[in-house]
């Protein structure tokens, strides 16, 4: 008898579950459809859920004022991939073929989603927006030419910082002999920067020593206690969600100062510093954007997402800067639709005319003024060679309630890093066999 | 009725040793295969095969590995992520460095050094058991994580490793439906001879180990030979599914693909599948892997306005509610619930 | 020297944070001989309810809620998951508590959420300065650990005494060494399988609070169980001594090796030189440090 139930809601639920792995529900014809990649669970989601907040609530934003792009609305869905990498690949297998031209773009937020898309991106012919993370090779968008790390990649930003400690110390000559750590996340993302930080402590002679911390990162007693007996003269903190946190309040335990603490652009966000308390008073990290509600696309979330109650948040963490991030990564995507429109017609895009739309996306500040994210955004320009569009980034400081900005805008120094690039593209290229080059 | 062996008489030792001794048995498994083969190709979108299916029968063959190891001769392990790694990385490695190499041979080669790992770390189980031998071989786990992250030969330093391009004897794999091809043949096959092996005398002696192994070790078994096979047969499914999951499901890959997370989600299908049967390595593996994914599109299927988080909590609490369901119902999970079913089918229709 | 006396105190007070997580592992599996994979997601269950909870009433009423909460818990496991499965092998009710993990973890982040929360206790977090008499500026602790390891000492008294002295904890003894002769002489093992799991949930709520004012209550805190396995093996499944000895080898050893090893082998070993160390003690000690000697008979 039991049996028999049993076998009964077996039947039952294998029945509602079969038309979901077979059938695609119909839609409309004049939609562009835009999936995310989402982690709103999991032991990163103090991060991931106001960057997606951002996100969600940029598109929100357009077909409540705009009516969509070019009179295109869109069509947004969500797929919770909890940092993992299957997840991930599942969500975008079965994201990527909805709506009527298919998914226009992905941004995965986690750079080993990244990499296993990066692979399958070009068969399915789907740009991928890796902004500010991914693959510092795939700048090169000869060899990457569906990867877009827009607004650089981690290699600018580990060069960016070593600029600016230079300047603080009075010149690039005056790091000789010092001594700098960088505590990393010790997964591809992490490593990311140490070839060029290696390259660095060669050629001006200061001592660099690379520290691991084990995923998720909670654990960092002893990798501080060995800055508290190094005493390196920086720390570079190169870490996401839980960890960032963990380390500001590890140095506060071994007195390590945080005048001294640079973390980039992923470790300064409210979500790290806000645990530490008082604590993370002082504490540096790198900004790809303004952080707080400043721009006037702030003030049209309030009127036209927000007050008829269809944000995603709450309205008082508009403009924390993940959120700010996930408001940018809309913008992009927005706009490389927007741009490959420009050339194909006010219709939804295929993937392959929205990745044309990215190589072509020239943003000056006048248009960026226009779209109401005066402040928040730089103006960036893509090309074949140069996928990221522009690399530069300024320093920010923590005041204990706020991020202040405490630099102007750093470059990158391009001519030292673009045969680093150019290396390691081959490299990846002659292991795939790609043929490099540019496509119109 | 349905399944009734009354009338079918074995008439000659090779009919009496036969694998699937009863009609109905090889018929379903025709069944299947063709299903599998020739069935599934007809009506599968491309997002069941590369979302579901290839997923579903890599982790399957993985769970056949650990279930030779925990379900046959009783041997808890938390390594399987690890084995899987070393799978993966050796593939990649004689892709990369062996010129010219066929990328199936490689598949196979990954297990074999997949295999010299877990004789490795099988030696420990001849003094430790029980949870302690699983917790143990977390040691393995950390380990090899350890080691593909930190020595940057393994990923040809580079930060991560990626798949080449899948042409096997001229014939391109790179298609969804003939991945899928592939990875079904390989599991086949493998399944097929991991059947014989449990029927084997190798099988008998695991079994007997299983049970108990200072009887097992009285009557003559080698205990030293027999786990160490166990744990060198289990490491090269485990390898081999590594290598399959880098090569064909994924592309490329970190090593956080394969960490303890993945060990502890293998033991689970082969718990729930059931420990000692290779159905229910599939049936498993199944549950653990698919299930989920498929809760979490009910309410966007049927358009319920609920959120991202909801839907992946709700999924979480469904999921943990279904296991609980499942092992009350039947506590040595879904194979031997086949099992009973099988056995009610004999009179089922007409119990009279 | 000061500083090798440092790492190997910051590893001592580390350990004892790892000896608070396997506590609950062993209380459960001393008395009902389950290993509770669903300990991690009781922490993060009990840390979200405490902290969310905090946000409305002062914290001294907060607490015992949670506790009652987590005692509430209990009750609702053994009737709907244990009861069921009484008598069933290990590795099936293993399997079960996953079953818990799950559902747990879905169902605390449903009511309470995913965001991280501030869990201020009110200690101090900058570092203090000890036996400065002894070494030139003194050796550095921090005072949040200190907090840790006092309360895991009155937790592992009060469990002592618990077991030792009251009748509950007679009868708890009893059903540890062997369940069916225990209930032929009337111990009533689903009132004593409550006892133990409102403990286990308790112990899980005093985790989560110390690593929730350390980390913030987040989901993170819920792998920190992983922390606990080599505990658990070096000190034995079943003794609550073991789990505070083994907290404190592991801790120590896992400090002392990523600091004056770690920089050798290029770092991040802390992790598996855990389990390594555990391992090898294993080799000698198959039932680990404190646990019960195990006799096999044919």
């Amino acid at each position: 008898m039991q049996l028999t139930r049993l076998a009964l809601g077996l039947a039952g639920a294998a029945s509602v579950m079969a038309p979901l792995a077979f059938s695609a529900p119909a839609q409309a014809q004049n939609e562009q459809f835009v999936p995310a990649l989402v982690y709103r669970t999991g032991a990163y989601a103090p991060n991931g859920i106001p960057f997606a907040n951002g996100r969600k609530d940029y598109f929100a934003l357009l077909n409540a004022r705009d009516g969509g792009i070019n009179g295109v609305k869109i069509v947004y869905e969500e797929c919770e991939t909890g940092y993992a990498t299957d997840r991930g690949v599942e969500c975008y297998e079965r994201l990527k073929g909805k709506g009527p031209t298919g998914a226009a773009a992905f941004s995965p937020l986690s750079t080993g989603i990244t990499f296993a898309l990066t692979e399958k991106a070009p068969g399915d012919k789907i740009p991928l927006l890796t902004m500010g993370y991914g693959r510092a090779d795939s700048v090169d968008g000869s060899v990457f030419q569906w990867n877009f790390p827009l607004t650089g990649s981690y290699w600018d930003a580990a060069n960016i910082l070593m600029q600016h400690i230079a300047r603080q110390a009075g010149g690039a000559d005056k790091l000789k002999g010092k001594r700098l750590a960088l505590v990393y996340h010790d997964s591809p993302y992490g490593k990311e920067p140490i070839p060029v930080l290696e390259e660095a402590s060669k050629r001006l002679g200061f001592r660099f020593d690379a520290m691991p911390v084990t995923h998720p990162g909670v654990e960092q007693k002893s990798t501080w206690l060995q800055i508290r007996q190094n005493r390196p003269d920086w720390v570079f903190l190169w870490g996401w969600g839980v960890m960032n946190s963990t380390s500001i309040k590890e140095a506060v335990a071994v007195n390590y100062p945080r005048e001294k603490m640079f973390g980039v652009w992923w470790s300064g966000a409210e979500p790290d510093v806000l645990p530490a308390g008082d604590g993370a008073k002082g504490y540096y990290s790198l900004a790809l954007h303004v952080a707080g509600s400043v721009a006037p696309v702030h003030k049209d979330m309030v009127t036209h997402v927000y007050d008829k109650g269809q944000g995603a948040g709450k309205k008082e963490e508009i403009g924390e800067v993940l959120y700010n991030r996930g408001l940018m990564d809309a913008l992009f995507v927005s706009e490389a639709i927007r741009t490959a429109m420009g050339r194909f017609g006010n219709k939804p895009m295929t993937g392959e005319q929205v990745r044309w739309g990215f190589e072509n996306l020239n943003l000056t500040a006048e248009r960026i003024k226009q779209l109401g994210y005066e402040g928040l955004a730089q103006p960036i320009r893509v090309s074949c060679q140069d996928h990221a569009g522009v690399h530069s980034a300024r320093v920010q400081q923590w005041d204990g309630k706020k991020w202040n900005f405490v630099s102007d805008v750093y470059r990158a120094n391009q001519d030292l890093l673009r045969p680093m690039i150019k290396e390691s593209a081959e490299k990846y290229a002659k292991e795939k066999n790609i043929k490099a080059g540019c496509v119109s | 009725m349905l399944y009734r062996e009354t009338g079918q008489f074995k008439t000659s030792y090779s009919a009496d040793q036969a694998m699937f001794p009863i009609l109905q048995d090889r018929i379903g498994i025709i069944l299947i295969l063709v299903v599998a083969f020739v069935g599934v190709p007809m009506v599968a979108t491309q997002y069941t095969y590369t979302g579901l299916l290839i997923p579903f029968l890599i982790l399957a063959l993985a769970a056949i590995g650990l279930n030779l190891l925990t379900g046959y001769c009783g041997q808890v392990s938390l390594g399987t992520g690890g084995f899987m790694a070393v799978g993966a990385y050796a593939a990649y490695n004689l892709v990369l460095r062996v010129p010219d190499i066929n990328i199936l041979l490689a598949i196979f080669m990954a297990g074999g050094f997949a295999a010299l790992v877990g004789v490795l770390f099988g030696l420990p189980s001849l003094r430790i058991k029980g949870f302690y031998l699983a917790v143990a071989t977390l040691a393995a786990q950390f380990f090899l994580d350890w080691v593909f992250i930190r020595i940057k030969w393994f990923t040809n330093y580079q930060t991560n490793a990626n798949a080449p391009d899948l042409v096997i004897f001229g014939v391109s794999f790179n298609s969804p439906a003939n991945r899928y091809i592939l990875v079904l043949s390989i599991v086949c096959l493998m399944a097929l001879l991991a059947k014989n092996l449990v029927r084997s005398r190798v099988g008998r002696a695991w079994m007997a180990v299983r049970d108990m192994d200072i009887a097992a070790e009285i009557i003559g078994i080698r205990l030293l030979h027999t786990k160490l096979l166990a744990f060198a047969v289990s490491s090269f499914y485990c390898g081999v599914a590594g290598a399959l999951w880098a090569f064909v499901h994924l592309g490329a890959w970190e090593p956080l693909t394969f960490d303890v997370n993945r060990s502890f989600q293998v033991l689970f299908m082969v718990i729930i599948g059931g420990l000692g049967s290779l159905l229910g390595s599939f049936l498993g593996a199944a549950f653990i892997f698919t299930v989920p994914i498929l809760i979490n599109q009910v309410p966007a299927a049927f358009g319920m306005p609920i959120s991202t988080a909801l839907a992946a909590h709700l999924e979480a609490m469904i999921f943990g509610s279904l296991i609980i369901f499942f092992l009350i119902a039947e506590p040595h999970g879904f194979a031997r619930l086949w099992q009973i079913g099988k056995e009610k089918l004999r009179l089922w229709p007409f119990p009279h | 020297m000061a500083f090798f006396f440092e790492v190997v105190l910051g590893g001592l007070l580390a350990g004892v944070l790892y000896s608070l997580v396997a506590l609950g592992f062993v209380l459960i599996f001393k008395a009902s001989g389950v290993f509770n994979f669903a300990q991690g997601a009781m922490v993060l269950f009990a840390a979200l309810t405490l902290v969310r909870l905090t946000e409305w009433v002062p914290f001294w009423l907060a607490f015992p809620i949670t506790c009652a909460v987590m005692i509430v818990l209990a009750f609702i496991i053994e009737r709907i998951v244990l009861r069921p499965l009484v008598n069933q092998e290990g590795i099936i009710l293993f399997m079960a508590t996953l079953g818990i993990a799950f559902f747990l973890e879905g169902f605390g982040q449903t009511i309470w959420g995913s965001d991280i929360y501030t869990l201020n206790l009110g200690i101090p977090k900058d570092p203090a300065f000890i036996m400065e008499w002894l070494f030139d500026g003194g050796l550095l602790v921090d005072k949040l650990d200190l907090f840790a390891a006092a309360v895991a000492g009155a937790l592992v008294v009060a469990l002592a005494l618990f077991f030792q002295k009251t009748r509950i904890g007679l009868a708890l003894r009893a059903v540890a060494d062997d369940h069916q002769a225990a209930q032929s002489i009337g111990v009533p093992l689903n009132y004593i399988w409550l006892v133990v799991w409102s403990a286990a949930g308790i112990v899980a709520l005093v985790a989560g609070m110390v690593w929730g004012a350390k980390l913030g209550v987040q989901f993170s805190i819920a792998l920190v169980a992983l922390k606990a396995l080599p505990v658990l093996i070096l000190g034995g499944f079943t003794s609550v001594p073991g789990a505070i000895i083994g907290g404190l080898i592991i801790g120590m050893g896992e400090k002392i090796s990523e600091v004056y090893l770690g920089p050798v082998f290029g770092g991040g070993i802390e992790n598996w030189f855990a389990y390594m160390l555990a391992l090898i003690f294993l080799l000698f000690r198959p039932q680990g440090l404190f646990g019960d000697r195990i006799i096999e008979r044919v």
